[in-house]
């Protein structure tokens, strides 16, 4: 698993070539996932920091307009999300491209779906619980936060897509998708600790 | 300058668009807080373009070849320069354009509060002073150190050719310039008057100069946190062979814990700005009147700022312990029980923040958990001043500018942590909360801790940067001046504090008005100082002598390639076979480098004494 991945080759190219010594790059994937987890790492402090805002200054108070059916729903659609996402990372670790490009649009559109979600689920709460509110307050705050965090993982998946369909990545060689996908991973487990905090507490 | 410039047109234009489309879609004036945002977020987009940031992203993601940045010329230092050498120069000569503009700000301060009543400043400006000086001198102290010698050091002290992500630290760095600019232009719009600390809720009803701070400082945080990964993954992946953890440069060490902190808490401070700045353009209410509570801003936010003040402080430990041996000529004293040291506080410091709240109001029963973890960060940093006397003891000190200033550290950080325990204790925190002695001691740890050490790490590694010496005499003229003058400025304001002399306040009963009055003396001479610094440390980088490779005969790895160092660090791997430290010890060495060509197993695995 650590040594089947090339360098980055933007990294090896950076350094010019004068026949002398260079460091070894081999570093360069154990690198990338160190600091991938480390940025993930220091997100679930972000997290924490409205998490304990909503419990500081609410509790576990909860309206009863709610729509629990809608944010279930959307709860699921997001877990499933996370399951073709991995699809596609494993599709392209042995190097099934259609399967890969299929699984990445699949996430995507779930990804799309959920946002589509928020966004009614949002037009309903700002009637009963706007941003002035206790309840309210904390709720656009991590709903919004989330959905931020929604839209830059679809962005980046968009990319990985588009750079698949250019004919990047290979089984040896898929460092890009491994990366999205486990950001992806991480904002649907902020959605599993979102969800009850909000929803079912 | 081509991509500064192009920078700065993207960024205005950036500003323009994103108000105007606000004011196009939502009505309002273009002053409005919400225009501010969108104007500041698409300035930092142009920004970032402009000076190549985006590309250097954007060119792989297209699937396209990356640029290469250039190795030679000034003009490399005003581009998007991967190089951690270009970057820690960049850091390096940007923080201390900030620190002499933030003193600008403590002179301004200390002549209104030459003699009671209203001087040059009236009291809401003085405020808006405070915070400015604040949060200008808070930047430094963060980032000065680790941003500067962390990176142009850190790299080369492990052995390696770069730091692990190159990009990602130019952009770390690109990222400041914007803060800066967000911060001076603070006073177009009404500036900040909640001082560094931003508490609410007055920081979400002030003016709206306020929004450029929290958006200023959002970003800052951003960078930090980029850059405390980046020198974290660094030293964990790119080692030299041989060099295991317990040969790693204690300065380096000292950038690992530092970093450690930064990479995590950093948000929190980024949290507690955000909820402000919507509770001011999007109407929510965390610290509102009606539905929330100041006390929640205040628990986010020391929840960063207690652990930032050891993201300060370390890495002037790490400079000092590393500099120390090499002008002792001894091998570190209890390297061990200072890295332990270090560790500790990092873990510590993160359960100590409600110290800074004990008069707030909240509840009773956590003041005794707090002030007990508080006083017990007192036995780390014993162990760091353990290690540091240690040394010192019985060596043979070489009195040059480096060693002066690491004395000077010592005694001030010495008299700040002393005087923080008074602090720690509820008992006494209850009256001396608030006052001038709070100011007095802070400080003694943040200028003595961190301000010194970045002091003492420009004259120690200004031969290694620039290839040429600075001029000796002025130098230790300077290690002199600053320390007594500093001493002579905020030993007076310890006496009014425990009298009861309020801070932030620009008026005060005139008992106190001798005191005041010589510390505001003290304060311009102090400044004055810096003038010497930096004209000693420019002079020398244009005209100095060559300084040679090796100037203090240090065993750490920078010492041992040319100064300034080549291009990649190195030209031959180099291999440590023992520890950095070990001065005088009897045929000891630290690294050995392989011949180009060589094979591995020709390099000798250990060398004994």
């Amino acid at each position: 698993m650590t040594t089947d991945i090339a360098p980055d080759p933007a990294v090896e190219e950076s350094h010019d070539d004068h026949g002398e010594y260079h460091q070894d790059m081999t570093f360069q994937p154990r690198a990338n996932r160190i600091g991938l987890w480390m940025f993930i790492f220091s997100e679930c402090f972000l997290f924490a920091a409205f998490l304990s805002a909503r419990y500081y200054s609410t509790g576990t108070f909860r309206p009863e307009e709610l729509n629990q059916l809608l944010a279930l729903i959307l709860t699921m659609v997001l877990l499933v999300s996370s399951i073709s996402a991995y699809l596609a990372e494993v599709s392209i670790k042995y190097n099934h491209r259609r399967n890969f490009k299929l699984f990445t649009i699949v996430t995507i559109l779930l990804g799309f779906v959920f946002l589509a979600g928020v966004v009614v689920e949002l037009t309903e709460a700002i009637h009963h619980y706007p941003p002035g509110t206790p309840y309210g307050t904390s709720y656009f705050m991590l709903i919004g936060l989330h959905a931020f965090h929604v839209v830059s993982g679809i962005g980046a998946l968009f990319i990985v897509l588009f750079l698949g369909f250019r004919g990047h990545f290979g089984s040896s060689d898929y460092w890009g998708v491994e990366g999205v996908v486990k950001y992806w991973h991480f904002v649907d487990l902020a959605w599993v600790i979102i969800y009850p905090t909000l929803y079912l507490f | 300058m081509k991509y500064v410039f192009r920078a700065s047109v993207l960024a205005f234009i950036g500003y323009v668009v994103g108000i105007w489309l606000t004011v196009a879609i939502r009505g309002g004036s273009p002053t409005d807080e919400v225009a501010v945002v969108f104007g500041f977020i698409l300035a930092l987009i142009g920004w970032l373009g402009g000076i190549g940031g985006i590309e250097a992203f954007g060119r792989q993601w297209m699937g396209k070849k990356p640029k290469t940045s250039p190795e030679k010329g000034w003009t490399r230092y005003f581009e998007f320069s991967i190089d951690h050498k270009v970057i820690g120069i960049q850091y390096g000569v940007t923080f201390i354009s900030v620190l002499l503009i933030g003193g600008i700000g403590a002179m301004l301060m200390r002549i209104e509060l030459a003699s009671a009543g209203q001087g040059i400043l009236d009291l809401d400006d003085f405020n808006k002073v405070v915070s400015m000086h604040g949060i200008l001198m808070v930047a430094v102290a963060v980032a000065g150190i680790l941003g500067a010698f962390g990176n142009y050091i850190i790299p080369i002290q492990v052995g390696a050719a770069d730091m692990a992500f190159p990009r990602l630290n130019a952009l770390a760095f690109w990222l400041v310039p914007p803060v800066a600019i967000g911060l001076l232009g603070a006073p177009f719009l009404g500036s900040f008057n909640a001082g560094w600390t931003a508490y609410a809720p007055l920081s979400v009803t002030n003016d709206s100069g306020q929004i450029l701070f929290n958006l200023a400082i959002i970003t800052f945080g951003l960078s930090s946190i980029l850059g405390g990964i980046n020198v974290l993954v660094t030293v964990i992946t790119m080692r030299a062979p041989g060099m295991t953890w317990g040969r790693l440069p204690i300065f380096t060490w000292a950038g690992v814990a530092a970093s450690l902190l930064s990479f995590c808490v950093t948000q929190f401070f980024a949290a507690a700005l955000i909820l402000v700045t919507m509770d001011r353009v999007a109407g929510t209410a965390f610290f509102g009147p009606d539905v929330g509570t100041g006390l929640l801003y205040e628990h986010i936010f020391w929840f960063y700022s207690h652990p930032a003040v050891y993201i300060m402080v370390l890495p002037g430990f790490g400079v000092i312990l590393e500099l120390v041996p090499t002008f002792a000529r001894k091998p570190l004293f209890a390297y061990k029980a200072a890295v332990i040291g270090m560790l500790t506080i990092v873990g510590l410091s993160v359960v100590v923040w409600a110290h800074h709240m004990f008069t707030s109001g909240m509840a009773d029963f956590l003041h005794g958990p707090f002030m007990i973890l508080t006083e017990a960060i007192s036995i780390p940093t014993g162990l760091v001043f353990l290690s540091i006397i240690g040394t010192l003891w019985m060596g043979r000190l070489w009195f040059r500018t480096p060693l002066l200033l690491a004395f000077g550290w010592l005694f001030n950080f010495l008299i700040g942590g002393i005087t923080g325990i008074f602090l720690a204790d509820v008992a006494t925190d209850i009256h001396l909360h608030d006052t001038y002695y709070v100011v007095a001691h802070f400080h003694y740890t943040i200028v003595g801790g961190s301000i010194f050490g970045l002091l003492a790490a420009a004259f120690y590694w200004f031969p290694k940067i620039t290839g040429r010496m600075y001029n000796e005499r002025l130098g230790q003229i300077f290690a002199v001046w600053v320390t007594v003058m500093f001493n002579f400025t905020f030993i007076p304001l310890f006496w009014v504090g425990i009298n009861g002399m309020n801070r932030r306040v620009g008026d005060y009963p005139e008992a106190f008005e001798g005191a005041n009055r010589f510390a505001s003396i003290s304060a311009l001479i102090l400044g004055a100082s810096f003038l010497l610094f930096v004209g000693n440390l420019v002079y020398s980088a244009i005209k100095g002598p060559k300084a040679g490779p090796n100037p203090w005969n240090s065993r750490t790895l920078e010492w041992q390639i040319s100064s300034p160092p080549p291009q990649h660090n190195f030209t031959s791997q180099p291999r440590i076979v023992g520890h950095p430290y070990d001065y005088g010890v009897e045929g000891s060495r630290y690294v050995v480098f392989d011949e180009p060509g060589s094979s591995v197993s020709d390099a000798p695995e250990e060398v004994h004494a």
